[in-house]
C-alpha cells in the first residue's frame, strides 16, 4: 500500500545507523538484569546457562574441577552471552529508534507560559503561570504567537493553528468553538486571532505524554498473541531443557554399556540446549512488538496500545467514509445537460455567471467546468455590475441578477416551485434528466432564468483515482469494505458500484453506525472504522480498531483506540498493513527458528556421541572439522542469526495483500524451507573458519 | 514381495470400509441434546434411559468442563479401585479353576493403572496369573470403560467447535455409556463374531492350558478400544486368539477403523466435511511413510544371519527378517499389524517388537513417541491431533497476518497452554522415566540386551507407557518393583494429563462465539495446512525424541551397512 513514505525514512534510519548501535549498547547491558529477563522465558534460561557456564570455566580453569577444557567451556559460554546480548540489543535498539522521536516531542514539553483566566470569556482576568501548574478545567487564553500550554477544548474565539510539530502538516489549520474543529494540543502554535481554551489534560496525562510513553515502549505490555506465543515457546523451551538434561543418563547409560568414549560434557549440553531452544523468536520478540507501534508512529498514527496494533491486523470489516476517503472531498460539475431548445452552451454560460460569487466548492467546479468545456472566462462579479444572491435555507437557491436577467440554480424541487410562481413549468425532459443523473449517482442541478429553464448541470461524486484496486486488493485478503454515507440509497448505491465497496450504508445516522457495527460483530466480524465527530464516539468506542481524526473533537479522540495525526481517511488501509506484518513477523520467526533445529541436530549429535557410537558419524552430514568446532560453529550460528534477522524484525516481513493461502505458502517456502536450509552452509562456513583459525 | 503390498492395501481398504460404514452412526452419538432417531436410535435410547436412570443421572444435564474433567477421573479412580479389589482378591472369588492366588502387589497395581489408562502395558502372563473372572468382570470392564472416557474427551473436543458461548460441555455419564453400549460394544460383538468364524476360541468352560475361555471376546474389544491386552502372554500372535490371516486382517482393519471413522464423523459433527477429510489424509501422511519403511525393513533378508540361508520370498514361504514372526501371517502382513497396533495406541502384537529390524523398531517407537495421534487411541488420537493442529494453526496463522483461529474459534493463550500440557507431558514423562531407568543399575539391568538394543528397550518401556500404547520390546524384564511403579506412574501421568487437558480445552473452545470465514482466513482444508499439521508432529516428535533415538535405534541402524541387521 502506501509504501513511499515509509521508505525514504528507512533510509534515513540506515544512516543513523552506528550512532543508533551506540546508543542502543548501554540499553543493552541493563536489559541483562535477571529480573527483567525472566519476563522472556526462554532467553532467561539462555541466560542462567550462561552464568552456569561462564562458573564452569572459572572452575576449570583454576583447576578445580576436570572435564572438557577450559578453552571450549569459556567458548561455548561466550557463545551464550552473545546470544543473551544479542537479543537485548536488537530490543534497546527498536527502543531507540522511537527514542529520537520522543525527544523531540519532549523538547515541545518543555515549561511555557500560560494565561490563565479567572472565567471562560476572554474578558476575565489572566494571570501568568508556568504550563505545568495548568490543572484539567481551567481556562487559558492563547494569542497569536503564543505556544498552547496544553491539550483542550476550544471555547470561544477561532484561530489558524501551526500544528505542524505533532502532525507534519506545514499548513495551518483552523480551530474554533463548538463543531468538530474544537481541539487544541498542547505544543501547537497560535498563528493569528485567539482562542479560550479550556483544558482538558492535568500535566503529566496529556496526549503529548501518552505518546512518548508508548514511542518509549515504557508503557508496553504484552499483547493476546505474545503472550499465547510466550506459552508455545516456554512450552518448548522446557520439552529442550529436559531432552538435554536427560541426555547426560542416556550418555552414562550408552558409555557403560558400549564400553568406550565419553558422557555428554555439560558445554555440549548447554551448547546444544541453546542451539534447540527458540532463541531467535524468543529473542526478536520484543523487539518486533516495539518496532510494529514505531512503525505506525511512523505513519503518523498513534496507537493507545500495542494490543490495539495487532487487533488491526485481525480486522475483517473497514467502515469507510465515503466523503474524503473514497470521494474526493466535494461533488464537482461533470456535465451540463440542456433543456430542449437550448444550446449547451447557453446553459454553461448562464449556470458559470450564477456560479461567480459562489465561493462552495461546488460552485467554483461549474466555473471551471464551463470554463473548460466552452472556453467562457469567468469575470468579476463586481465588473459586471450583478448581484449575487446568496443561499438561504428558505428559497434553497442561489444565483444571480443582471442586466435583466435573473438566473438562478438550485435544486429540482427548489426550482421547479420558483418556476411555477413565476407561472412557468419545468419541461418533463428536464424532469427526466434529473431522475437519470441521479440515478447514476450524481446530484442534478437545475438552472432556470427567470421562468424558462435552461437544463441541468450534473453534480458527480468523483471516486479517487486507484481506490477501486485497493478495494480488490482488501478483498482478496479477506476484508468487507463498507462505504458509510448521507446520501440517499440511490445515489450511494450508484458510489459504492463505482467505487467498488462491498457494501454501503445510505442515509447513515450515529445510531444506525452503531447497529451495524454491532451486527458485523455478532456475526464474529472484527470491525475498524475512522471517525472525527463528536457523534462518531459511540461507534468509535463499539469498533474494534477505532481511528480518530486528530482533527477531530476529544470525545472522538477518547472513544478511540488510534489516533491519525494526518487525519486522513484513508490511513486506514496502512494501518491494517501495519497489524498484519507484525503478526507475520512473529509467525515467520517462529517457524525459522524451529526449523533451524533440524539441522543443528545434524550437527551436534555425531559431535556429542561420535566417541560411544562411532557409526553416528553418518549422521554428520557436513563432515565438520573436529566435534569442538561443530559445537561452536552451531553456537555462533545460533547467536549471529539473532543479529542477522534484526532488520527483518524492524522492518517486518514483506508484504503484499494477496489471499491467506497465498501468504502461508510464499512465507513457509522463505522461513519455513529457508529455516530448515540456511543453516547447514552457514554452519559449514563457521566450521571452516574456525579450523583455518586453528581450533582444534 | 509383491503378496504382501497387496495384503497391506487390501487390509487397509477393509479397514476404510468399516470405517466408512461407521461414520453415520458414530456422528449420530454426539449431539446428545437429540434423541437418536430410526428404530436402532430409539433402542438405544431406550437403553441409554434404563442404564442412566439407573444410576440417577437421568435426565442427563450439561456439565461445565471443569466438572466433565473431574467426572473422568473419578471414573478413573473408581475403576482403580474395583480393578484392584478384584485382583487382590482373585484368591476368594468364583470361576477360577486354576485356583490362581493373589496378584502380587507391585504387579496388581501396574496391571490396574494400565488397563485404567487404555494403556495395556501387560507385566505379567494371562493365562498363569489372572482367573477368567478377573479377565471378564476385571480387565474387560475396564477394556470398555477407558476407551469410553477417550471417546467422551473426543466427543469434548468437538464440542468445542460445535457449541457457541456455551458453558457446558454434554454430560459425562451419557457421553462414556454411549460410547461404552452404544458404539464398543457392538463393534466388538461383530469382531468377536467374525474371529470366531474363522476360528478362534471362544469358550466359557474350564480354563486348563491353552485349550480355551473368552478368547475371541476378550481379544476383540482389547483391539477395537485400542487396549491391546491379550488374553494369553503371547497376545495376537497366539493361535487361539488369531489362527489364520484373515483373522490377523481383521483385527489390523477393526483396530484402525474407530480412528479413521473419528476423523470423519469430525468433520461432519461441524458440518464441514472437508476438514474431517483434511486430518485423515494428515493421518495417512503420518502413517504411511514410516508403514513403507517399516515393511521395507521386516521383508528384507536378515543380515546378520550368515550367507548361503535362504530368507527369499517364494510361492510357499514369505521370507525376510522372520524371527519373532508367525510365519502363518507372514512378513508384511506382521509389519502392518505393528505399524497399526503402534500408531493406534493398541499395543496388541502379533510379532515380537523386540526381534524387529533396527529401522522396524524404530518405526514402532516413532509411532509411540508422536503421542498416540497418528490415529491414535480411540477418542484421544483425534483429540490429541486436534491439539496439534492448534499449534500448527497458531503458527500459521500468524504467518498470514491474523490472529490465530481454528474453525472459527480463536485461539487464544489458555488453549494454547491446555494444549501444549496435553502434547508435552507424555514426553517429558517418557524422556525423564527413561532417564533415570538408565542411571539406576538395578533397573537398567532389566534390559538383557548390551548396547543401543538395551537402550531402545527401555525407551519403549516409557514411551510406550507415557502414550498409553501398552505394547513392549518384550527382552524387558519389567517385573520388579521399581519398574512396575515406575511405568503405573508414568501410564497415569500421561493419561490424566492428555485428558483432562483436552477436555478442558474443549470446554475453552466451547465457550468462545465463532469468528468470521473470509478469504484472510487461512484454510485448514487444503494440501498446505495438512502438510503443516503432519509436519508439526513430526517436528515435536523429532525434535522431543531425535537425540534419544540416536541412542538406540539409530546407532543400532546405522552400525554395519545399512538395512535390515540386528
Amino acid at each position: 500500500m502506501n509504501a513511499a513514505p515509509d521508505r525514504s525514512r528507512g533510509q534515513a534510519g540506515v544512516r543513523a545507523g552506528s550512532a543508533a548501535i551506540a546508543a542502543a549498547l548501554p540499553g543493552a547491558l541493563r536489559k541483562l538484569d535477571p529480573r527483567r529477563m525472566i519476563r522472556s522465558p526462554v532467553m532467561f534460561t539462555v541466560e542462567v546457562g550462561a552464568v552456569a557456564l561462564t562458573a564452569l570455566a572459572i572452575l576449570h580453569t583454576s583447576g578445580a574441577t576436570e572435564g572438557e577444557s577450559a578453552a571450549f567451556v569459556a567458548a561455548v559460554a561466550a557463545g551464550l552471552w552473545a546470544t543473551v546480548l544479542f537479543a537485548t540489543f536488537a530490543e534497546s535498539l527498536a527502543e531507540g529508534r522511537g527514542r529520537a522521536q520522543a525527544d523531540a516531542m519532549r523538547s515541545m514539553r518543555r515549561d511555557t507560559p500560560a494565561k490563565r483566566l479567572a472565567g471562560a470569556s476572554r474578558a476575565a482576568a489572566t494571570e501568568e503561570v508556568p504550563s505545568t501548574a495548568l490543572r484539567g478545567g481551567d481556562h487559558v487564553l492563547v494569542e497569536a504567537g503564543d505556544v498552547v500550554p496544553g491539550d483542550g477544548e476550544v471555547v470561544d474565539g477561532v484561530a489558524s493553528v501551526d500544528e505542524s510539530a505533532i502532525t507534519g502538516e506545514s499548513a495551518p489549520v483552523i480551530r474554533e468553538s463548538g463543531g468538530d474543529r474544537n481541539t487544541v494540543t498542547g505544543g501547537t502554535r497560535l498563528l493569528s486571532d485567539w482562542l479560550v481554551v479550556r483544558i482538558t489534560a492535568d500535566p503529566g496525562a496529556s496526549f503529548l505524554d501518552r505518546m512518548i510513553g508508548l514511542i518509549e515502549g515504557a508503557k508496553r505490555q504484552k499483547t493476546p498473541n505474545e503472550i499465547a506465543l510466550d506459552i508455545l515457546l516456554a512450552g518448548l523451551t522446557l520439552v529442550f531443557l529436559v531432552v538435554t538434561a536427560t541426555l547426560l543418563p542416556f550418555s552414562i547409560h550408552a558409555t557403560t554399556s558400549a564400553g568406550r568414549g565419553e558422557p555428554i560434557g555439560l558445554a555440549v549440553l548447554a551448547a546444544l540446549f541453546v542451539c534447540l531452544a527458540p532463541t531467535t523468536i524468543g529473542g526478536l520478540l520484543p523487539a518486533i512488538g516495539i518496532a510494529g507501534i514505531d512503525r505506525m508512529v511512523r505513519a503518523n498514527v498513534l496507537a493507545t496500545s500495542g494490543r490495539a496494533v495487532e487487533a488491526a491486523g485481525d480486522v475483517d470489516v473497514l467502515l469507510l467514509d465515503k466523503t474524503g476517503t473514497i470521494t474526493l472531498g466535494n461533488r464537482q460539475a461533470a456535465a451540463f445537460l440542456p433543456a430542449p431548445g437550448v444550446t449547451e452552451g447557453e446553459l454553461a454560460e448562464a449556470a458559470q455567471l450564477a456560479s461567480l460569487a459562489d465561493e462552495t466548492p461546488e460552485g467554483r467546479s461549474i466555473v471551471v467546468l464551463a470554463k473548460e468545456r466552452h472556453a467562457l472566462r469567468g469575470s468579476e462579479i463586481e465588473t459586471l455590475g450583478a448581484t449575487f444572491v446568496p443561499f438561504t435555507a428558505q428559497t434553497r437557491m442561489s444565483g444571480v441578477d443582471l442586466d435583466g436577467r435573473s438566473i438562478r440554480k438550485g435544486a429540482r424541487d427548489a426550482i421547479v416551485k420558483h418556476v411555477e410562481r413565476l407561472g412557468g413549468r419545468v419541461d418533463d425532459e428536464t424532469i427526466a434528466t434529473c431522475e437519470t443523473v441521479a440515478r447514476g449517482g450524481s446530484t442534478p442541478l437545475v438552472v432556470a432564468d427567470r421562468a424558462r429553464v435552461l437544463g441541468v448541470v450534473e453534480l458527480k461524486d468523483v471516486v479517487k483515482g486507484g481506490i477501486t484496486e485497493r478495494f480488490a486488493e482488501l478483498r482478496s485478503m479477506g476484508i468487507r469494505t463498507v462505504m458509510i454515507t448521507g446520501d440517499n440509497p440511490l445515489t450511494a448505491a450508484a458510489i459504492a458500484a463505482e467505487a467498488g465497496v462491498d457494501d454501503f450504508l445510505a442515509e447513515a445516522t450515529p445510531e444506525a453506525k452503531l447497529a451495524m457495527i454491532r451486527r458485523y460483530q455478532s456475526e464474529g466480524h472484527l470491525v475498524a472504522m475512522t471517525g472525527d465527530g463528536t457523534n462518531d464516539a459511540p461507534a468509535l468506542a463499539q469498533a474494534d480498531v477505532a481511528v480518530a481524526m486528530n482533527s477531530g473533537t476529544q470525545a472522538a479522540k477518547e472513544a478511540g483506540n488510534m489516533v491519525d495525526l494526518d487525519s486522513d481517511p484513508t490511513k486506514l488501509l496502512e494501518i491494517v498493513r501495519v497489524g498484519k506484518q507484525l503478526l507475520m513477523t512473529r509467525g515467520s520467526l517462529t517457524t525459522f527458528s524451529l526449523a533451524n533445529d533440524i539441522a543443528k541436530y545434524f550437527v551436534i549429535l555425531p559431535a556429542a556421541f561420535g566417541g560411544i557410537y562411532p557409526q553416528l558419524a553418518r549422521l554428520d552430514l557436513l563432515r565438520l572439522h573436529s566435534p569442538t568446532t561443530a559445537v561452536l560453529a552451531a553456537v555462533a550460528f545460533n547467536a549471529l542469526v539473532i543479529v542477522g534477522l534484526v532488520p527483518m524484525a524492524m522492518k517486518g516481513v514483506s508484504y503484499r495483500p494477496r489471499p491467506a493461502a497465498d501468504l502461508l505458502r510464499s512465507n513457509l517456502l522463505v522461513w519455513g524451507l529457508g529455516g530448515l536450509l540456511l543453516p547447514f552452509p552457514c554452519i559449514k562456513l563457521i566450521d571452516l573458519l574456525l579450523a583455518s583459525m586453528g581450533v582444534p | 514381495m509383491t503378496r504382501a503390498w497387496i495384503e497391506i492395501a487390501a487390509t487397509l481398504a477393509m479397514a476404510l470400509v468399516v470405517a466408512v460404514a461407521i461414520v453415520p452412526w458414530l456422528t449420530a452419538l454426539l449431539p446428545t441434546e437429540r434423541p437418536l432417531h430410526g428404530l436402532l436410535g430409539r433402542v438405544a435410547g431406550a437403553i441409554e434411559r434404563r442404564l442412566l436412570g439407573a444410576a440417577g443421572a437421568w435426565p442427563a444435564r450439561g456439565m461445565r468442563p471443569g466438572e466433565y474433567a473431574a467426572s473422568l477421573v473419578v471414573l478413573h479412580a473408581v475403576g482403580f479401585v474395583v480393578l484392584l479389589g478384584v485382583l487382590r482378591l482373585q484368591g476368594l472369588l468364583p470361576w477360577n479353576p486354576q485356583g490362581l492366588p493373589a496378584v502380587p502387589w507391585g504387579i496388581a497395581v501396574n496391571t490396574v493403572v494400565s488397563f485404567v489408562t487404555n494403556t495395556n502395558w501387560q507385566s505379567y502372563a494371562g493365562e498363569t496369573t489372572l482367573s477368567p473372572f478377573s479377565q471378564v468382570f476385571g480387565l474387560t470392564v475396564q477394556n470398555f470403560i477407558a476407551p469410553a472416557m477417550g471417546i467422551a474427551t473426543m466427543f469434548v473436543v468437538a464440542r468445542g467447535f460445535v457449541l457457541s458461548g456455551s458453558g457446558t460441555v454434554g454430560n459425562c455419564w451419557q457421553d462414556v455409556v454411549r460410547a461404552a453400549v452404544m458404539l464398543l460394544l457392538p463393534l466388538a460383538v461383530l469382531l468377536s463374531a467374525l474371529l470366531v468364524r474363522e476360528g478362534a476360541a471362544q469358550t466359557l468352560g474350564a480354563l486348563s492350558g491353552p485349550a480355551g475361555g473368552p478368547v475371541a471376546s476378550q481379544t476383540a474389544i482389547a483391539l477395537v478400544g485400542s487396549n491391546g491386552g491379550g488374553y494369553f502372554n503371547a497376545n495376537s500372535a497366539h493361535p487361539l486368539a488369531t489362527p489364520t490371516p484373515l483373522a490377523n486382517a481383521l483385527q489390523i482393519a477393526f483396530m484402525l477403523a474407530l480412528p479413521i471413522a473419528a476423523c470423519l464423523a469430525f468433520g461432519r459433527w461441524i458440518a464441514d466435511r472437508r476438514q474431517g477429510r483434511a486430518i485423515l489424509l494428515a493421518n495417512a501422511l503420518l502413517f504411511l511413510p514410516p508403514l513403507a519403511l517399516l515393511v521395507t525393513a521386516e521383508t528384507a533378508p536378515n543380515r546378520a544371519l550368515p550367507a548361503g540361508i535362504a530368507q527369499g520370498h517364494d510361492a510357499d514361504h514369505d521370507g525376510g527378517s522372520l524371527e519373532g514372526k508367525e510365519a502363518r501371517f507372514g512378513t508384511g502382513a506382521s509389519a502392518l499389524f505393528v505399524a497399526a497396533a503402534t500408531a493406534t495406541s493398541t499395543g496388541a502384537v502379533d510379532a515380537m517388537h523386540d526381534s524387529l529390524s533396527p529401522l522396524g523398531g524404530f518405526v514402532a517407537l516413532w509411532f509411540i513417541s508422536l503421542g498416540e495421534v497418528v490415529f491414535g487411541g480411540v477418542g484421544t488420537g483425534l483429540a490429541g491431533l486436534v491439539a496439534y493442529a492448534l499449534l500448527a494453526v497458531f503458527v500459521a496463522g500468524l504467518m498470514v497476518g491474523r490472529s490465530p483461529e481454528y474453525l472459527g474459534k480463536r485461539i487464544e493463550a489458555r488453549e494454547m497452554k491446555l494444549a501444549m500440557l496435553a502434547l508435552l507431558v507424555p514426553p517429558v514423562t517418557t524422556l525423564l522415566g527413561t532417564a533415570v531407568a538408565a542411571v539406576r543399575p538395578a533397573m537398567a539391568a532389566a534390559a538383557p540386551n548390551p548396547g543401543p538394543h538395551g537402550f531402545s528397550e527401555l525407551l519403549y518401556a516409557f514411551a510406550s507407557a507415557a502414550n498409553n500404547n501398552g505394547s513392549a520390546f518384550a527382552g524387558l524384564d519389567a517385573a520388579s518393583l521399581s519398574w512396575t511403579l515406575g511405568l503405573a506412574a508414568a501410564m497415569a501421568a500421561g493419561r490424566m494429563a492428555t485428558i483432562v487437558c483436552l477436555v478442558l480445552l474443549g470446554g475453552s473452545l466451547a465457550a468462545k462465539r465463532p469468528v468470521a470465514v473470509s478469504s484472510g482466513t487461512l484454510p485448514t482444508h487444503g494440501p498446505l495446512f495438512i502438510l503443516m499439521l503432519a509436519g508439526a508432529v513430526v517436528l515435536v516428535g523429532a525434535l522431543a525424541f531425535l537425540p534419544a533415538l540416536a541412542l538406540g535405534p539409530l546407532a543400532e541402524a546405522l552400525e554395519g551397512p545399512l538395512g535390515g541387521t540386528r
